[in-house]
């Protein structure tokens, strides 16, 4: 059974000046444990795709499904990991940390000492009592990933959160976080414009078009010697060809939003 | 051929360099220390030479002394003042007048933004009046408090009150509004409800505003006290500025005016390190 499905989506927003279709009939499906990503030129609907499955947004129409269950409100099945790490300027590194699990009501011994053990893990155990300020983009992003993964969700949900930092840290970043994201076996789903991200770290991408978006084409990603490594898939001799494909894909609906 | 110019030749240099870690920073730091020192001479300068000329100008005949009173008399009133034990006690009226004042506004006006922050709709309706009510000179609203509360402390607290929690409304209101959504986006996919929002993400995040609040109110409530003094009071540093007016003894109101600005002075280091203590993240 598929971990996320998407059946026939439609997101309208209204304002004052009338309705702006973000997404029509997006048709989606990520299997238990599969990275997949979502390509697409600016305001195609990317992101709302990922608030939608949240549970933040109800769409205008269809069916958003998790483990075969509809979709209604916020669920603890979900982490969702926003382009900017958000961590509370005057909480320590820690209690930033423990903050999902507070809400939640899960802030006893044994989770706060999981998520201990994952700021330990991700390289921040010498960090834990520092505040947000005195750390570093990518460990400010190591931090917020601890933040999702403490409340140990089954699928993880990424918006852009490497387009903040600075390339090499990027690229180390998208390593580790592709490495922890496989070993504690998500099933994730990356939003990003950044086509050569998407390729390096995805099982699977789907292109969308310009608003309304709608799928307008898929790739199943198999690259030679990639071991999980998204460093080594920029190596692999196929990236190119799939880099090719997808960017003239890319470019047809960035001229039709011109 | 010109000789190199012997550094250090002067005997303060090398108290200037203290701490320096090579000649190019020794300069540096002789530069800016200088510089320091001289702004600090210049304003320590204008005082003096202020309280010089007054003094004289008032001996000579300058300026009338039975107008403008002068130093020497000032200092005498003040050193009256604290022989006969009434300096303290219209201090302390002032001081307590005051704090009680700007906390209950700082305070009573972050209590009304967190209403106008839960409810939008209370917000959208009751925005109107507010900004009335921010444009009305309090001040002026003085005889409505004596005649409800009478012509005691609690007019002048009520003055000292509402002349700050407009302001702190709209201050704290502001802040609210200016935290990131996307924090608060982060908190709702957690689950977050509305309290634990505003008690874990919006009351934080906006704190450094009400601290900022507090450093305004303590202005404006001061301001509320003195008025009130000035109206109803018989102790406090109001009531002696008015009444030195009244019975023309200059150097009173004078001695008045300097106490409350030193005042007003500690009052502000006060929150200031209040401020650095509460705030110990940045």
């Amino acid at each position: 059974m598929d971990k996320v499905t998407l059946v026939g989506v439609y997101m309208t927003y209204v304002n004052k000046s009338g309705e702006i279709p973000a997404l029509a009939d997006v048709h989606l499906n990520v299997k238990a444990e599969e990275f997949v990503s979502l390509l697409g030129p600016s305001g195609c609907g990317k992101s709302t795709v990922l608030s939608l499955i949240a549970g933040m947004l109800r769409p205008t129409r269809g069916q958003i499904l998790i483990d075969g269950e509809p979709v209604a409100g916020t669920s603890p099945k979900i982490g969702y990991m926003l382009q900017h790490d958000h961590l509370l300027e005057w909480r320590n590194i820690r209690h930033n940390v423990y903050l999902g699990l507070e809400v939640r009501g899960l802030a006893d011994k044994e989770h706060c000492r999981h998520a201990d053990e994952l700021l330990i893990r991700y390289g921040l155990g010498g960090f834990m009592n520092r505040y947000p300020s005195e750390l570093s983009g990518g460990m400010r992003q190591r931090a917020a990933l601890a933040r999702t993964l403490a409340l140990e969700p089954e699928v993880v949900l990424l918006d852009e959160p490497f387009s903040a930092l600075d390339y090499q840290t990027r690229l180390l970043l998208e390593e580790e976080v592709a490495t922890i994201l496989k070993q504690e076996r998500k099933t994730v789903i990356l939003v990003t414009h950044d086509i050569a991200e998407a390729i390096a770290m995805s099982d699977r991408i789907i292109v969308l078009s310009a608003r309304p978006g709608t799928v307008k084409a898929e790739y199943t990603i198999k690259l030679s010697g990639k071991n999980d490594s998204p460093f080594a898939a920029r190596q692999a001799p196929e990236f190119r060809e799939y880099f090719r494909e997808i960017w003239s894909v890319l470019e047809e609906s960035h001229a039709a939003a011109r | 051929m010109q000789q190199p110019v012997k550094k250090n030749v002067r005997f303060y240099s090398r108290w200037f360099r203290r701490g320096a870690v090579s000649e190019a920073h020794g300069e540096y730091l002789e530069r800016i220390r200088k510089r320091e020192m001289l702004i600090v001479s210049y304003q320590v300068l204008i005082g003096l030479m202020f309280l010089v000329f007054w003094e004289v100008g008032a001996r000579v005949g300058w300026i009338d002394p039975f107008i403008t009173s002068q130093p020497s008399k000032v200092v005498d009133t003040i050193v009256g003042l604290f022989h006969s034990g009434k300096l303290w006690i219209h201090i302390w009226t002032t001081v307590w007048e005051t704090t009680v004042g700007f906390i209950l506004g700082t305070v009573g006006g972050s209590l009304i933004a967190v209403l106008l922050w839960w409810s939008k709709w209370v917000a959208d309706i009751l925005e109107p009046y507010i900004v009335i009510l921010n444009s009305v000179p309090k001040v002026a609203l003085g005889p409505v408090f004596i005649v409800w509360l009478g012509s005691g402390t609690p007019a002048i607290l009520m003055m000292a009150l509402s002349i700050s929690v407009i302001v702190t409304v709209m201050m704290v209101f502001n802040g609210f509004n200016e935290v990131n959504p996307d924090t608060i986006k982060l908190m709702q996919s957690f689950g977050a409800t509305r309290q634990q929002i505003l008690t874990k993400v919006v009351l934080p995040a906006t704190f450094p505003t009400m601290i900022a609040a507090l450093k305004v109110n303590l202005g404006l409530s001061l301001v509320g006290t003195i008025v009130g003094e000035f109206l109803v009071s018989k102790e406090g540093l109001g009531y002696l500025i008015v009444y030195g007016g009244q019975v023309f003894n200059m150097s009173l109101v004078m001695a008045s005016v300097i106490i409350l600005c030193i005042v007003a002075a500690l009052l502000y280091y006060a929150v200031t390190v209040l401020e650095k203590r509460l705030i110990h993240w940045k």
